[in-house]
């Protein structure tokens, strides 16, 4: 039986990387990827706590679902905006869409 | 017709408004509608007087406020003194009304100027029918706004404005005092009558020291008004106003205004001896002081603002020792030569195209014929030369004096009598009569709308002394009915030739220093040229109050200024530009930069859960 603290080690540490590369990457797409990967550390974390957790069952299981399926959405719109924003800006560079600054 | 008594301030009120919305377009026919206003209150105060003389005091009154217990009434009321100063002031206001239309034709605010007229006199004739002594303070102060308004009619020259600034300050010192004895005696008697007033203080239902106090409230209401020593520092200036202006409101009607609210509360004052002395010494220091300022001055508006100064304080004095008719009729009196000598000096500084310096006048006798005899009527009867008005009314004012029996008062008195007698005929030598000395030959006698009313005023100068003799006291039975004001003095013989006396030595000094010139004005300057300057300076007068008033006043307001700019502006600009200064700092972070909201919003949510944390004790 592998202890619950080394999964929730592993989605702490995807969660991480996945943080780190949303705060630092300039190409937007590298963005998107780790945006999935933030998903995926939590996606961890609940399929551990429904096989392994205090009150094990289910649920867990099914949120992981749902939130795959809202992974896949999420993607497909935020590809097509980057398209769309690169049609507009030529760019798809994190640091020039600065159009909301004051 | 009594019963329309209301009606007589109506008119020129009625003038006043008519001006208002059509004066621009009436322009020079402005004056007849003011004319045929005061004409129309003129003919109404004498059919009024007529029914008076004949009849009863008439009093109508409408509540306005009733708190409690107390009712405040409005209305008016004829009694004999009201109904004698209702012809004095529609027939100087008329005169002037009538002379202003030649004196002023040159000016373009003309509508705006019998618009004031018609304002002034509409106050003034209010003030005189009140019923009560609050619907008189509300008149009072609407005179002293007509006199601010009109002697600042040429706002546009500095001194006018300066002088009208002061008329209004000045006065407003004695009508403070005014309000305050009116709270007093309200709260002493509950009642702003008259009649309930006096009786409540006669029946001894007010304290002798309240009654005191009260009284000297309103008569400092009076110093201001009448232009007493020590608030008599605005009347001379107030000669900046146009000339009519000067006769109408600085002579005959407005600064007799303080005489007259003392003859209203007499009553009151004659409960009060203290009062009563006060009243007495202010009037005759007012009127040596004025009178010796006026033997050196050589303005001609303002020997006769100050020979005004000397004649009020002439009427309180009178007032102050008990001779309640003697100070009327001297106001009365006063009222016609007084306007007559300001008119006649108006047609002279008209002719001259507006020179006033006595200096550069002279030998107008031959020059200006209607205007000189008048003014030698004026200067005659103010000099107490009988048959004439001044004497008559002097007279009494010396008999009241003496009967008082307080030495000093008396000698005061008559050293201003001779006074006025010497600057009066001192004035007249000098412009009227030598060479002339001017720059600009006069252009002659002006048309009959000046000279007229001169005529006029100087008939009345002749006469209206006849209306109070030792032949008949007409006057003292008809202001007497119905009012017990204790004793009133006549003159025995002697008194007689010694006011006579008085007025040919002045005149004869005057006619011996500035008509045959054999003893000269300038030996007897060059002898005591300390006190020359002192009377010159009006007594530095005008320059101690600069000095412990004005300055102070200003260098308070100055240093409160500085506090409000630098403390409270201070408060609130720091706010206010702490406000700016922390937005634009936030602002400039707020750019654009998701990735860098992103990492703003992990600290702080880390720092969130941290501080939770902490709180809950997680860290020990």
């Amino acid at each position: 039986m592998v202890p619950v603290e080394l999964f929730l080690a592993l989605g702490a540490i995807l969660f991480c990387i996945g943080l780190y590369g949303v705060l630092t990457r300039r190409h937007l797409v590298i963005v998107l990827v780790c945006i999935e990967l933030m998903l995926n550390s939590v996606n961890i974390n609940l399929i551990a706590f429904s096989s392994i957790g205090p009150f094990a069952n289910i649920t867990g299981q099914v949120f992981t679902l749902f939130v795959i399926t809202l992974a896949a959405a999420e993607a497909a719109v935020g590809l097509a905006i980057l398209i769309a924003l690169y049609r507009n800006r030529e760019s798809i560079d994190a640091i020039k869409q600065d159009l909301l600054r004051w | 017709m009594i019963q329309n008594a209301w009606l007589i301030p109506v008119f020129p009120l009625i003038a006043f408004i008519i001006l208002l919305f059509f004066g621009n377009a009436l322009k020079e026919k402005s004056s007849y509608v003011g004319i045929t206003a005061m004409a129309l209150s003129f003919i109404l105060s004498v059919i009024v007087l007529v029914e008076r003389i004949g009849g009863e005091t008439y009093t109508f009154t409408l509540n306005w406020i009733t708190f409690g217990d107390s009712t405040i009434t409005m209305g008016y009321e004829v009694t004999p003194l009201n109904a004698m100063m209702l012809i004095v002031v529609t027939v100087v206001s008329l005169l002037v009304h009538i002379f202003s239309r030649e004196y002023m034709h040159e000016d373009k605010r003309i509508n705006v100027f019998y618009s004031y007229l018609g304002l002034f006199s509409f106050s003034m004739l209010g003030l005189i029918l009140s019923p009560n002594i609050l619907q008189l303070f509300i008149f009072w102060e609407l005179v002293g706004l007509c006199s601010f308004l009109l002697v600042g009619f040429w706002y546009f020259k500095p001194e006018a404005a300066a002088a009208a600034k002061k008329a209004f300050l000045t006065t407003r010192i004695g009508d403070v005092g005014l309000l305050i004895g009116l709270v007093l005696l309200f709260n002493a008697t509950g009642s702003f009558e008259y009649g309930a007033i006096f009786s409540a203080v006669e029946a001894g239902l007010v304290n002798d020291t309240m009654v005191t106090i009260i009284a000297i409230c309103i008569f400092l209401g009076a110093v201001g008004k009448s232009a007493q020593f020590p608030l008599h520092v605005w009347l001379p200036d107030a000669m900046e106003g146009p000339t009519p202006v000067s006769a109408l409101i600085h002579a005959a009607t407005m600064v007799a205004a303080g005489v007259y609210l003392v003859g209203v509360m007499y009553p009151l004052f004659l409960v009060s001896s203290t009062a009563m002395t006060i009243v007495a010494y202010t009037g005759a220091i007012t009127a040596f002081f004025a009178g010796t300022i006026a033997l050196v001055n050589t303005d001609i508006k303002r020997i006769l603002a100050y020979s005004t100064v000397s004649q009020l304080g002439f009427m309180m004095l009178a007032l102050g020792t008990g001779g309640y008719v003697a100070g009327l009729f001297h106001l009365t009196t006063h009222a016609f030569f007084k306007a007559l000598l300001f008119l006649g000096a108006g047609s002279v500084i008209f002719a001259l195209h507006h020179r006033q310096d006595i200096r550069k006048m002279g030998g107008l006798w031959g020059r200006m014929k209607w205007t000189s005899i008048t003014f030698l009527i004026g200067a005659l009867a103010i000099a107490g030369v009988p048959p004439l008005a001044g004497f008559w009314s002097k007279e009494v004012i010396l008999a009241a004096v003496w009967s008082n029996g307080d030495m000093f008062l008396f000698i005061l008195a008559v050293i201003t009598a001779l006074m006025t007698a010497f600057y009066m005929f001192r004035l007249f030598f000098k412009a009227f009569t030598g060479e002339f000395r001017g720059d600009h030959e006069p252009h002659g006698e002006n048309s009959k709308l000046m000279t007229v009313p001169l005529a006029v005023l100087a008939f009345l100068a002749i006469v209206a002394g006849f209306v109070n003799t030792p032949f008949g006291f007409y006057l003292e039975d008809f202001l007497l009915q119905g009012l017990n004001v204790g004793y009133q003095a006549h003159g025995e013989m002697w008194l007689v030739g010694l006011s006579i006396g008085i007025a040919v030595v002045g005149i004869g000094l005057a006619y011996l220093m500035y008509g045959k010139k054999v003893i000269s004005s300038e030996a007897i300057r060059s002898k005591v040229p300390a006190v020359h300057k002192l009377l010159l300076n009006k007594y530095y007068m005008d320059e101690l109050y600069q000095k412990v008033f004005v300055q102070p006043t200003v260098a308070i307001g100055k240093f409160f200024w500085e506090v409000d700019k630098g403390v409270v502006d201070g408060i609130v600009n720091f706010v206010g530009r702490a406000t700016r200064l922390s937005g634009r700092t936030f602002a400039k972070r707020h750019d654009g930069q998701l990735q860098t909201y992103g990492l703003v919003t992990l600290i702080g949510g880390i720092a969130v859960i941290a501080v939770a944390f902490v709180l809950r004790g997680y860290f020990g």
